[in-house]
């Protein structure tokens, strides 16, 4: 079980912000998402949204634990 | 410091604090961002963060600001949560021994705060609600820096 966290707009897309989902990879559980949810699969292909594991950027694939947190994370903006 | 908050501050009594019993210090320099009512546009504007990770981003870049212009200090104060049309969003405040590197951060740790920081930001107002994304303008601000 990974904790899944999406920001922005992407849990305005999704309709949710935090979710427990079995997944070995980073990859899989992509296309877990990808695949249940059309309009979340569009959000997430678009430019510029990055992902933290374990609140660090990762890019590419990677191996995730019971206990990892996983975050999608869209554009970001402050100030 | 870095601190994030959902209540209003005041950026005046932030700024006495931060100036306070600095004997070697010499220049301060600040900035206050305030939200804009967008001529009635926006009502409301809302700031997501992400607790941890962006308190810790915000740290790693202050402490690149702190070796690059050899500040004494730094604060950033950031709202999150709802925030009125003329409340302050963000205030940054920069400690060094002489003005142009305090100067020079402030700007620096703004430009990365616009465009790098893990913030999301909506805006709501009488046609709807809209993610606001950094503008070209704040990528060329920030390739200021960047060579």
């Amino acid at each position: 079980m990974a904790r899944v966290l999406l920001f922005g707009r992407l849990s305005d897309v999704a309709g949710w912000r935090s979710r427990d989902i079995a997944s070995d990879t980073l990859t899989a559980l992509r296309d877990l998402l990808c695949g249940e949810d059309v309009h979340l699969a569009e959000a997430l292909r678009a430019p510029g949204v990055q992902v933290a594991l374990d609140q660090a950027i990762v890019r590419g694939d990677a191996a995730l634990s019971p206990r990892s947190e996983v975050a999608f994370l869209p554009p970001m903006s402050g100030g | 410091m870095i601190t994030l908050t959902d209540q209003p501050f005041d950026p005046g009594a932030l700024l006495s604090d931060f100036c306070r019993d600095r004997t070697e210090t010499g220049a301060v320099a600040s900035f206050v961002g305030l939200a804009r009512a967008e001529l009635g546009a926006a009502a409301i504007l809302e700031l997501e963060a992400y607790p941890g990770f962006t308190e810790g981003e915000i740290n790693r870049i202050a402490q690149e600001a702190v070796d690059r212009f050899s500040l004494d200090d730094f604060a950033v104060v950031h709202r999150v949560g709802q925030i009125a049309p003329g409340e302050s969003i963000v205030f940054v405040a920069t400690a060094a021994t002489h003005r142009r590197a305090a100067f020079e951060a402030c700007d620096f740790l703004m430009d990365y705060l616009k465009s790098r920081a893990p913030f999301w930001k909506k805006e709501t107002g009488p046609d709807g609600a809209r993610w606001i994304e950094p503008k070209p303008q704040d990528h060329a601000d920030i390739a200021r820096w960047e060579t």
